[in-house]
């Protein structure tokens, strides 16, 4: 198991987390370890502690014990904004789209707040020329170039979708959280979607949460299963796929559902 | 995305006619001078309501105080209007950062509910501290010196209108500055989506005080000129009808677009003046039908009849 130790390429450690809430015990000692570049996958049933450990991640919760290191530095404390000048971005399950702005206006809006310029009320959005060039690079790699001047509010599903993904990116992510980016979204722009998680940056960890398996096997070099709370195990996807706990536990249950 | 802050040519002609308007309409310089303190204090509103979705029926501190430190200096250090202006300002954006905590937790009811209450403190203070503020009487005896030191404000209003609409134009070029820049949009992010706006790394609570603070700034620029302009302060300027009002004026010009208060002011403000001329007791209740009937109709529709009868 020496892969749940820290290595000296880990950019994220999460060690011992512990939540309470009251009685409940959302979150029991979960040590996660993401190196440089890593394509790790979060998996367990509904109600495994998923939501709450990104929550305790992004900082939204404080940890009843456990810290979080970022790149050497402890965010334990930080807030959720601090964190995201530090590299720890998320995407939504459910997306959480600034519906009046144009995709254009957006991006804009989160590279130039990014880049330190989110306080600066004199020059207009969009005056400098590297973050439009950033953003158009953006909006490219996210297949937004032809909507990008359209209200987010009318776009279709999968085209928000992908702004959700490509908000987070805008933030220069160290480590990107991504919630089950393919949720809902219908057969004719899911190829499109899968094709853009799969081409995202290679030097950024990303952690995956996601219930869609073919997703999960397909993009995964390294899997954590949560089961109520705690790990139930880590490994590459292949042990993972053979590990007659998971097949009880998790996998097991989807069988069972099939009858 | 540089043509956002480009003057179009209405904006030009719209400006040249307001300049022209107390000249022109000589006879009427008292409600022009009326329209642009009304437009600016709905500006002051928009930033907060507009732009960054916060909910306030507590404006009217902001423009009281504005008002009533502009006229005690006046009355107390020395007459010079662009003097006792800064003061004014100075005085409501302190006010308002000190007041910004109060709106940073909690829900737009509970928004409503402490704006509100600020809003009643301070006037129960204006009337308590009568010594200061002569009280329910209102303060008296304020007498402005002339504008730039060679303008006397005249009885027509000519000057105090001339006045108005500059500060009013050099306050909005401010405001559409900062609404067009990375900052402004970092406030409509608050205003769409305010979890995701925290999850991107805009500081939400830091920016909720500044704005919060600079529309307080602006409103008591606002009251600051209605004092300067009538020599007159009184509790009424605290009064939550003037909170409901601006934000009437705010519904009916538009909200979100800087150009609302001020179409907002001058329907609201023409409306008021014919009617109570026409009916002095029951002026309110044609602006009430008038409202319900925007509202229902939809601004969009009601200044386009053309399309009244599609379907």
């Amino acid at each position: 198991m020496s892969n749940l130790q820290a290595t000296p390429d880990t950019v994220l450690s999460a060690q011992g987390l512990v939540m309470r809430f009251g009685g409940i015990t959302a979150t029991n000692d979960v040590t996660l370890h993401l190196r440089k570049g890593a394509r790790h996958a979060l998996i367990g049933p509904n109600g495994a502690g998923k939501t709450t450990l990104i929550n305790l991640l992004t900082g939204v919760l404080q940890p009843t014990a456990g810290s979080i290191v970022l790149d050497g530095q402890d965010i334990t404390h930080l807030a959720p904004h601090q964190r995201v000048r530090r590299g720890m971005v998320r995407t939504f399950q459910i997306n959480q789209l600034f519906d009046s702005l144009t995709p254009l206006e957006t991006l804009t809006m989160v590279v130039s707040q990014h880049r330190g310029l989110g306080g600066s009320w004199w020059q207009p959005l969009g005056a400098r020329a590297e973050v439009n060039q950033r953003c158009q690079a953006l909006l490219a790699q996210f297949h937004l170039s032809e909507v990008q001047r359209q209200p987010t509010r009318v776009l279709a599903y999968g085209k928000r979708r992908l702004l959700e993904i490509a908000i987070a990116l805008a933030c220069e992510p160290r480590v990107l959280l991504l919630d089950e980016p393919v949720a809902g979204v219908p057969a004719g722009e899911r190829e499109e979607l899968l094709q853009t998680v799969a081409a995202l940056p290679a030097d950024v960890s990303i952690l995956l949460i996601e219930h869609d398996m073919d997703l999960v096997f397909s993009f995964a070099r390294r899997m954590t299963v949560l089961v109520n709370g705690a790990v139930l195990t880590e490994g590459d996807p292949d042990q993972i796929a053979v590990d007659p706990q998971v097949k009880a536990v998790y996998l097991g249950q989807e069988g069972s559902d099939h009858g | 995305m540089n043509v956002a802050g480009r003057w179009r040519w209405w904006e030009l002609l719209l400006w040249a006619l307001a300049f022209a308007a107390p000249f022109g309409l000589a006879g009427h310089a008292l409600i022009i001078n009326e329209i642009a303190i009304v437009a600016l204090f709905a500006l002051s509103l928009d930033l907060i309501l507009g732009y960054t979705g916060i909910v306030s029926l507590g404006h009217a501190a902001f423009f009281g105080m504005g008002a009533y430190s502009a006229a005690l200096f006046a009355k107390l250090v020395m007459p010079d209007p662009l003097v006792g202006l800064a003061v004014g300002i100075a005085a409501a954006t302190a006010l308002g950062a000190v007041c910004s905590v109060t709106i940073l937790r909690g829900t737009d009811l509970t928004r409503l509910m402490v704006t509100l209450g600020v809003g009643l403190i301070l006037m129960e203070l204006a009337n308590k501290l009568d010594w200061l503020t002569g009280g329910a009487d209102g303060l008296q005896g304020v007498v402005m010196g002339p504008l730039l030191g060679r303008f006397a404000f005249d009885l027509s209003g000519q000057v105090a209108a001339v006045y108005s609409v500059t500060v009013l134009l050099v306050l909005f070029v401010l405001a559409r500055r900062l609404v067009q820049s990375p900052f402004g949009a970092t406030l409509k992010a608050i205003r769409d989506n305010r979890l995701r706006a925290m999850a991107i790394g805009i500081p939400v609570g830091q920016r909720l005080v500044v704005v919060y603070t600079v529309a307080a700034g602006a409103a008591g620029a606002a009251g600051a000129l209605l004092a300067q302009t009538t020599g007159f302060a009184s509790l009424d300027l605290f009064e939550f009808h003037r909170s409901a009002d601006v934000m009437l004026v705010l519904v009916i010009g538009g909200v979100g677009w800087l150009y609302g208060g001020i179409a907002g002011a001058v329907v609201f403000k023409l409306m008021q003046d014919a009617l109570s001329s026409i009916t002095p007791q029951y002026w309110t209740f044609w602006i009430g039908l008038f409202l319900v009937v925007l509202v229902s109709v939809g601004r969009e529709r009601l200044v386009r009849p053309w399309t009244w009868w599609r379907p």
